[in-house]
C-alpha cells in the first residue's frame, strides 16, 4: 500500500464529514414546520442519519489528525475557513421545494461516491461507506420521488421546483472538482477522482429531472470554494453561530 | 398525558335501568374489558369524547415538536443532537398513530388539523411554555414526558382498541425519552456551576407547568365519572399528580437540586409528599390563549400548514396524473 499523506486523508475525511454535518444541520432546521406530518418525520430521519454519519467521518478525521481531539471538537470548535463542505449544502433551506431539490442533488452524488468508497483500500472508510450507503439509498429514493411528484404536480409546484433547480444548479459542479489531495487519495486507492463520477451523476439526475418535467439549466458555470475552504458563502458563518454557540460560550463542559 | 380538560359529552353516567339495550350491551363489554373496535356500535357521546381526547393528544405531539425543535440547531454535541432528533421524530410518529386512531372514529386528519388551527381543538398547556436554556431539553424529557407517561401507562388498558394499541407503542418510546431527559439534566446538575444553574432554572420554571399537565382536580366532576365508566379515563387527575410528585421528588434530591416548591414535604400519615397546588388562574389563562407562547406556537403551525399547501396539492395532483396515465395504459 502507498504511504498515505495524513493531511490529504484528513482533507478527504473533513470533506465527507462536513457535508453530512452541515446538511444534517440545515435539514434539522425544518423540525415541526413541514408541509405534512410524514415529511416532518422523513426530514428528521434524514437529519438523524446525516448526523450519525458525521460522527463516523469526523471521529475518524480526529483520529487521523492525532491531536487528541474528538468529532465534537471538530464540529463545534472550528471556524468557517476550516470547513470543507460543498457550498451546496450550506445554502439556506428556502421553501420546501428548494430543500428537497438540494437534498436530491446531494443524495445522487452521495449515493454514487459512497458506492465507490465501499471498495476503498482504507477499511475504516469502506466500513463507514457501507453503513452510510444503506441510509443514503433511502434518502435518494425519497428525494427523487418527491422531486418528481412536485415537478410533475400542479403548475405552481412545477414552477417552484424549476426555480429551485435554477438556483441550485450552479452549485453542482463543485462536486466534481479535484485538487492535489484528491490525487493522493486516488493514488492510495482510498477514494476516486471526483471528475469520474460526473457521467453517472448526469445520467441519474437527468433521468429523474426529466421525469419531473424539469429543465436542467444550460450553463455549466460552477461556484467553488467550499471543498477547499477558500471561500464559503456568507450563510455558513450564521449556521455556525447557532450550531457552535453553546460549547463556545461554556468551554470545557460535559454535556 | 397530553389531554387536559377534555369535555366529556353527555349528561353523566346513566344507571343500567336508564340505558337502552344497545347502551347496556356496550357498557357490559367495557365492564368485562372487551375492547371496542371501530365497526362496533358505540354511543355518539363516547365517540365524540374520544375524538376530542385523541385529537388533543395528537395535536400535543405535533405542537410539542416546537419547544424541542427550538434547541435542535443548538444542541451542544453530535450525540445530543442525534438523540433529540430521534425523540422529535418519535413524537411526530406518535402524532401519526393517534391521528390514525382518530380516523377510525370517522374524522379525517385534515379536519382535526383545521380544528386545531382555528382554535376549536386544544393541545396540552405545557407546550405554551418556552424552552430557554439547554437544561430545559433535559427537563422536558424528564418532567413533561414523565408526567405524560403517568397518564399513558394506564391508558394502554383503555376501552377503545385502536387508542389502546397506539398507547402501547407510544409508552415504549416515551420511557426512553424520559430516561434520556433525566440523563441530560443529570449531566447538567453534575457539571460546572453555570450548568447547574441552568438545570435549577429549568426545574424551577417547568415544575408547576408540569403539575398542571394533569388538569385541575376532577374528583367531583360528573363528566370525569362518565369518562371513567367508559374506561377512556382510568385515574383521577389528583391521583396521577400525586403519583408524579412522589416519583419525582426523590429524583430531584438525587440530582442535588433545590426543590422547586417550598411546600414539598413528606407526609408520614398520608404516605405521600405534600406539595403546593399549581396556580390554576395561570392555567386557565394559558388554556384561554394567554400563555407565554400560545400565539407563536399556533402561528408556527398555521404557517407550516399554509406555506405547505402547494406541496400537498402538488403531490396530490401528481398522484392523480399518475393514476390517469396508468388507467390510460391499461
Amino acid at each position: 500500500m502507498v504511504e498515505v499523506d495524513k493531511q490529504a486523508l484528513l482533507q478527504f475525511l473533513l470533506r465527507m464529514g462536513d457535508n453530512t454535518l452541515v446538511l444534517g444541520h440545515r435539514v434539522s432546521e425544518w423540525c415541526g414546520h413541514s408541509p405534512v406530518l410524514e415529511e416532518d418525520i422523513a426530514l428528521a430521519n434524514t437529519a438523524l442519519d446525516l448526523i450519525g454519519q458525521t460522527q463516523l467521518w469526523l471521529g475518524y478525521a480526529a483520529e487521523v489528525q492525532g491531536e487528541g481531539k474528538t468529532a465534537d471538537d471538530l464540529a463545534f470548535l472550528r471556524d468557517a475557513w476550516d470547513f470543507r463542505n460543498l457550498l451546496l449544502v450550506e445554502l439556506p433551506n428556502g421553501d420546501f421545494g428548494r430543500t428537497l431539490m438540494r437534498q436530491f442533488l446531494f443524495d445522487a452524488w452521495h449515493a454514487i461516491i459512497l458506492g465507490r468508497l465501499m471498495k476503498s483500500s482504507d477499511t475504516t472508510v469502506a466500513e463507514i461507506a457501507e453503513k452510510a450507503s444503506k441510509e443514503v439509498a433511502y434518502h435518494l429514493e425519497r428525494s427523487a420521488d418527491t422531486v418528481v411528484g412536485l415537478g410533475d404536480g400542479t403548475q405552481e409546484s412545477h414552477d417552484r421546483m424549476q426555480a429551485a433547480l435554477d438556483y441550485l444548479w450552479p452549485y453542482v459542479g463543485e462536486m466534481f472538482d479535484s485538487d492535489e489531495a484528491d490525487e493522493q487519495m486516488v493514488a492510495a486507492g482510498i477514494s476516486v477522482n471526483p471528475a469520474t463520477l460526473r457521467e453517472e451523476y448526469g445520467a441519474l439526475v437527468g433521468r429523474v429531472l426529466s421525469e419531473a418535467t424539469l429543465t436542467i439549466p444550460e450553463s455549466r458555470f460552477a461556484h467553488k470554494g467550499g471543498r477547499t475552504g477558500y471561500m464559503h458563502t456568507e450563510h455558513l458563518g450564521h449556521l455556525l453561530c447557532t450550531m457552535q454557540w453553546l460549547p463556545r460560550a461554556y468551554p470545557g463542559c460535559q454535556w | 398525558m397530553y389531554a387536559q380538560l377534555v369535555k366529556t359529552a353527555g349528561t353523566g353516567v346513566k344507571s343500567k335501568e336508564e340505558m337502552t339495550e344497545e347502551e347496556r350491551a356496550f357498557q357490559d363489554k367495557i365492564d368485562r374489558d372487551i375492547k371496542i373496535e371501530p365497526r362496533d356500535w358505540m354511543p355518539d357521546d363516547y365517540r365524540a369524547t374520544l375524538i376530542r381526547q385523541i385529537g388533543q393528544h395528537a395535536h400535543s405531539e405535533i405542537v410539542g415538536q416546537l419547544p424541542e425543535g427550538n434547541w435542535i440547531t443548538r444542541a451542544p454535541t453530535l450525540e445530543r443532537k442525534a438523540i433529540l432528533l430521534a425523540k422529535v421524530q418519535d413524537e411526530a410518529g406518535h402524532g401519526l398513530y393517534l391521528y390514525c386512531a382518530a380516523e377510525t372514529l370517522g374524522v379525517s386528519r385534515d379536519e382535526i388539523t383545521e380544528m386545531l388551527l382555528d382554535g376549536r381543538m386544544k393541545y396540552s398547556s405545557i407546550f405554551n411554555y418556552p424552552t430557554l436554556n439547554w437544561a430545559d431539553i433535559g427537563a422536558v424529557g424528564w418532567l413533561v414526558d414523565g408526567a405524560a407517561i403517568m397518564n399513558q401507562v394506564p391508558l394502554q388498558r383503555t376501552s377503545y382498541g385502536p387508542y389502546s394499541r397506539a398507547m402501547i407503542r407510544i409508552c415504549k418510546e416515551e420511557s426512553f425519552h424520559q430516561r434520556q431527559g433525566y440523563d441530560a439534566i443529570r449531566k447538567m446538575a453534575e457539571g460546572t456551576p453555570e450548568q447547574k444553574k441552568m438545570a435549577q432554572d429549568a426545574l424551577n420554571r417547568l415544575w408547576f407547568p408540569s403539575l398542571m399537565m394533569f388538569g385541575p382536580s376532577d374528583k367531583d366532576s360528573v363528566h370525569s365519572a362518565q369518562s371513567m365508566a367508559w374506561k377512556i379515563k382510568i385515574n383521577t387527575n389528583d391521583e396521577l399528580r400525586q403519583k408524579f410528585v412522589d416519583q419525582t421528588v426523590p429524583q430531584i434530591e438525587f440530582l442535588g437540586l433545590d426543590l422547586p416548591d417550598p411546600g414539598i414535604k413528606w407526609n408520614e400519615e398520608r404516605g405521600h409528599y405534600d406539595y403546593t397546588d399549581p396556580d390554576w388562574t395561570e392555567f386557565f389563562n394559558v388554556i384561554k390563549g394567554n400563555g407565554p407562547c400560545n400565539v407563536d406556537r399556533l402561528s408556527d403551525r398555521k404557517n407550516a400548514w399554509d406555506d405547505g399547501a402547494w406541496v400537498r396539492e402538488g403531490l396530490m395532483e401528481h398522484a392523480r396524473k399518475k393514476a390517469a396515465r396508468e388507467h390510460a395504459a391499461e
